[in-house]
């Protein structure tokens, strides 16, 4: 459905996008991750047709961006990320407006169904001013969803929700995914997780990963750093796990965890088990550590590309998402 | 076509959600009144019958001249200041049906207002003996309603080149300002050169002919042909900030 092919764009000097190369199928969420300025709006702005690219092919249902502009923008529903909307309008008049622009039959009947969707049937004859952020939010996914679109271009449609709002509109998302296409740029790495059937991490204007948020995790995740915890003395189990063969790094740390690695592709775990227990330790944990989605996600966006680096640089999953949103 | 016509009246209700319509409605049917009444006043003193121009110039200027810049300021600058330009860019319109759309709109509005002061005339034509001349009427309202389309057309057109109001108002203030003052010239030229530059003058027209009853084919050719060119400039504004 959307199929972009060296995609470049460039601000004058600078060069906000560089040789992209992507494709979203029928019934895919694509999950568009990037810190900010990371050029996911410049993406989703030439994918609309709102702006050309420099050099590179973009497509939408086949449509050519540029040459066939009009076509690519009737199967685009869109919100942009600072959510615009006519603020002296009634929702109900707003939705007429743009369903008008895209000349949806029985208007007014589609307009009901999407405030049914959106859940504003009783806001409709507010002023867009006057409701809350929450409701504009959901007021231009409504607008984005009016002409029932092929190709559904998010850009960052969580942000300013409550986390009551948030889960209603990722489900929202989902089922419309299932159908159609989806495109949904977003930095919050849970969202990205939960509702995406594919990621793609871009930084600096460049793809640094894609795959499904699972895969790139599991590829990523590795029994290299493995955490150990015994019911008592940490320290002499340590000494017995370092004097076990292909284990480097040994380390305790104040909680009385003990956390070592296992030189690449040896997995140690089964042998320290067998050693600690026979040694008359209580063994209460022997897990390897995950790289969570946040870990791979700001590796990437510090240090660019190299996928190898990142096994050696694990933490544990910090959960910094729903704060961002 | 249709499209046009969806922004048209998107554009023309938006006036009446916005008070600076009201304000300037207000104004320019206050000065009217005013003048309205001390000019029925003066006739009556003086036993002359009240002329309809008198009151159409004050109208013209600084009403017109005024209104038109201040109204058509937030046309596109607001789109563009709010980001719902994005919106209409991504829609499936053309460039030219968005320009035009907003000068329709914006042109409907003033039509309105000036349909409103036909009043004026009316109750002249009621005072006075036979009534007054129609034809010159029309071919007042006429002059009119064309240098309007032509100065809304350019405050159209100035205002997709901003995204501060303030900064357009004063730009499209400027054009309408060296458009009426580039006849100046022409009192310093003799024969075709005087011509030029009075032909280039939006006002030369409307106060040349059709003030004083002539409906000039020159007068109608010039202010159709400023419209176009405004709008035609508008969409290539337009277009070109798709590739900025």
């Amino acid at each position: 459905m959307i199929t972009v092919h060296n995609l470049t764009k460039d601000y004058g000097l600078n060069r906000a996008i560089e040789n992209l190369n992507f494709t979203a199928e029928k019934g895919e969420v694509l999950g568009f991750l990037g810190p900010n300025g990371a050029g996911k709006t410049t993406t989703i702005r030439i994918l609309t047709g709102y702006m050309p690219p420099t050099a590179g092919i973009a497509k939408v249902g086949g449509f050519d961006v540029i040459e066939e502009s009009l076509d690519v923008r009737k199967l685009v529903g869109y919100i942009p990320e600072t959510v615009p909307l006519y603020e002296d309008m009634r929702v109900y008049d707003y939705l007429k407006f743009m369903g008008e622009l895209h000349r949806i039959e029985n208007i007014d009947d589609r307009i009901e169904e999407v405030l049914e969707q959106i859940g504003m049937e009783d806001r409709s004859q507010s002023f867009i001013k006057n409701i809350s952020k929450g409701m504009r939010q959901r007021v231009g996914l409504g607008q984005a969803l009016l002409h029932e679109p092929e190709v559904l271009i998010l850009d960052e449609p969580t942000i300013g929700l409550d986390p009551k709002q948030i889960i209603e509109v990722r489900n929202l998302i989902k089922s419309i995914g299932k159908e159609r296409t989806v495109l949904l740029s977003t930095h919050i790495l849970s969202e990205a997780q939960q509702i995406c059937d594919r990621v793609i991490i871009i930084n600096q204007g460049k793809i640094v990963a894609e795959d499904a948020p699972d895969n790139l995790q599991s590829r990523l995740s590795s029994v290299r750093k493995v955490n150990l915890r015994v019911a008592k003395e940490p320290k002499k189990a340590a000494a017995i796990v370092r004097d076990i063969a292909g284990v480097v790094a040994v380390q305790v740390n104040d909680g009385g965890l003990i956390q070592f690695e296992n030189i690449v592709e040896q997995d140690t775990r089964s042998v320290v088990a067998k050693k600690l227990v026979e040694s008359g330790f209580d063994l209460l944990e022997l897990t390897p550590e995950v790289v969570s989605l946040e870990d791979i996600f700001l590796k990437l966006t510090r240090e660019g590309p190299d996928l190898s680096e990142i096994e050696h640089n694990t933490s544990s999953p910090r959960n910094i998402d729903e704060s961002e949103g | 076509m249709r499209n046009i016509w969806t922004i048209a009246k998107k554009e023309y209700s938006s006036f009446f959600y916005s008070p600076i319509a009201y304000v300037v409605g207000v104004v320019v049917f206050l000065v009217m009144g005013i003048f309205f009444t001390f000019d029925l006043n003066s006739a009556i003193l003086n036993q002359y019958a009240p002329k309809i121009t008198y009151l159409l110039d004050i109208l013209i200027f600084p009403l017109i001249f005024l209104a038109v810049p201040i109204l058509t300021m937030k046309t596109l600058t607001d789109e563009n200041r709010t980001g719902t330009l994005e919106l209409l860019l991504t829609a499936p319109i053309r460039d030219h049906e968005l320009i035009i759309g907003k000068w329709l709109g914006t042109f409907l509005f003033f039509l309105s207002l000036i349909a409103l002061t036909w009043f004026y005339p009316l109750v002249i034509n009621f005072l006075v003996e036979p009534g007054i001349d129609q034809s010159k009427l029309v071919a007042n309202y006429l002059g009119i309603t064309l240098l309007v389309s032509a100065l809304t057309a350019i405050g159209v057109y100035v205002s997709s080149l901003f995204k501060n109001t303030i900064a357009a108002l004063i730009a499209s203030l400027g054009i309408v300002l060296v458009l009426w003052l580039v006849s100046a010239p022409a009192q310093f030229l003799q024969g075709s050169a005087a011509d030029f530059f009075r032909y280039l003058s939006i006002t030369e027209h409307y106060y040349g002919s059709f003030r004083a009853g002539i409906i000039d084919l020159q007068g109608i050719v010039y202010y159709v042909s400023m419209t176009i060119l405004a709008l035609f400039l508008g969409t290539r504004s337009i277009e070109s900030r798709r590739w900025r």
